[in-house]
């Protein structure tokens, strides 16, 4: 096996590879952030519905209790098809990038919507009642009194659903986004061997992962010292 | 006309009634104490008035006009003029104490902030806590920490001051200090409800108590009439047993 990898490479790092390898990693790169930052917003935003008492918001409340416990419990690639054949059945033409930031969105939402919910409720109750007393309302006590003592809950497994989650996006290659599995899926059809193609691969995906997860830990570092 | 009058409340915690019929009048400069076994509705009827527990039936009248604590501005205004301090201080973990006591009066009453600082910290010093500005609550003892709720509280000068067992969560040496702070307020003429279970304290500053048992108010009356002879039963034995140790 080494003798044809070694036979292999300078075959197999050749400007256009390499370029073709740069650009399905910046797509990796790419679905993750933007899906997960989009979905960050709206778990955020669910998470603070979902901790709500007053009876008006209700409705809401209760549709944010089925949206995550619905996409938390399909797999992710029965939510990409699903997004897939959805735009399809509507007849919009959009890019499979574009279904496949959809679907990441979407079950990102589910995911940090939890991971946020569970944040807020570790602050303990009777904080809540001191800002309540003081006239704080809703976006004031969040903002200066539950979230900066939530960020500690909030964030370790917040990263660590960012970083599983890259792994996953690996799944929009079956609805045809080049990406960096399907980028290698591509140079193990023209002839290079699997190990060369998926092993450097995994190297890139790893390039992406580890500084995700340092900064993780730079953040919780921060957020102790605040 | 009463300066405030609690007329007839009830209030359930889920299914339980925790206060049943509930009435109360306090003069301006009052010192209020409720004093009872725990569990005896003390602490509900504080959280009544500034609208952590809703009341069920019954109104509440402050001068003459009652508050509507389904209607977020009459509440808003009713939590302007009362202010509570919690049994376990509740100050805000990730604030240092000048902030704890600034936030309120700057944010939300959008007054100038040097102003506000600039009582807070003459608060601060009246509490004996003028070296602590710059501290974390989780720096404090809980008699400092409880002084700096207090602080807090007064900094948006409400007009009657709701005292929640501010001296039971504190070692013996720190509820002195707790209780000193107390007593100046109440030399100033403060109004205070206060529930506590510490009945020489009790006694020496209240113009009226109150005691309550399973969620009604039994007697109410001059301080060493309640303590020394109560008219009721209950009453009796309740005291009996406390002031035997």
């Amino acid at each position: 096996m080494w003798e044809r990898i070694a036979e292999e490479l300078p075959r197999f790092f050749t400007y256009y590879n390499v370029i073709f390898f740069l650009k399905a990693m910046f797509t990796t790169f790419l679905l993750s952030l933007v899906g997960c930052l989009l979905g960050s917003v709206m778990g955020g935003v669910l998470a603070v519905i979902k901790i709500t008492k007053s009876n008006l918001l209700r409705p809401l409340r209760i549709a944010a209790v089925v949206y995550v416990e619905f996409f938390r419990r399909i797999p992710f690639l029965v939510t990409l098809l699903l997004i897939f054949f959805v735009f399809q059945a509507l007849g919009l033409e959009v890019s499979v990038f574009t279904v496949a930031v959809v679907s990441v969105w979407i079950i990102a939402t589910a995911f940090i919507a939890e991971i946020v919910r569970s944040g807020l409720e570790a602050v303990p109750k009777t904080q809540w009642e001191a800002a309540e007393v003081l006239n704080f309302n809703l976006r004031q006590t969040l903002k200066m009194v539950i979230l900066p003592q939530a960020w500690k809950v909030i964030l370790p497994p917040a990263f660590s659903f960012f970083v599983l989650f890259i792994k996953d996006t690996a799944l929009a290659s079956q609805i045809g986004v080049v990406e960096l599995t399907y980028s290698a899926k591509v140079l193990n059809n023209k002839g290079f061997s699997a190990a060369l193609a998926f092993g450097f691969v995994l190297l890139l995906y790893y390039t992406i992962s580890y500084p995700l997860t340092k900064f993780g830990t730079w953040m919780e570092k921060k957020i102790e010292i605040s | 006309m009463k300066y405030l009058s609690i007329d007839q409340c009830d209030a359930f915690y889920g299914d339980q009634k925790v206060l049943e019929c509930v009435s109360l009048d306090v003069d301006k400069g009052d010192v209020v104490s409720l004093i009872g076994p725990s569990g005896s509705g003390k602490s509900t009827l504080l959280r009544v008035l500034v609208g952590l527990n809703q009341p069920t039936s019954g109104r509440i009248l402050l001068e003459g006009e009652a508050i509507d604590y389904k209607n977020r501005r009459s509440l808003k205004k009713a939590r302007e003029r009362f202010a509570i301090v919690f049994q376990q201080y509740n100050l805000f973990q990730n604030m240092t104490v000048l902030k704890n006591v600034t936030v309120a009066p700057v944010k939300i009453q959008g007054r100038p902030k040097k102003e506000v600082e600039a009582e807070a910290v003459l608060l601060l010093e009246k509490v004996g806590l003028g070296e602590k500005l710059k501290s974390y609550p989780d720096e404090l003892s809980g008699g400092q920490q409880q002084r700096v709720a207090i602080a807090r509280s007064l900094a948006l000068k409400p007009e009657i001051l709701l005292l929640d067992e501010v001296t039971s969560a504190l070692d013996p040496e720190l509820v002195t200090e707790v209780l000193d702070t107390i007593r100046l307020l109440a030399k100033e003429g403060r109004t205070m409800i206060i529930v506590s279970h510490e009945m020489g304290f009790v006694l020496e500053v209240s113009s009226k108590i109150a005691f309550m048992d399973a969620g009604r108010i039994i007697e109410v009356g001059e301080p060493r009439k309640i303590l020394e002879q109560p008219d009721t039963d209950r009453a009796r034995e309740f005291m009996g047993k406390i002031l035997r140790h």
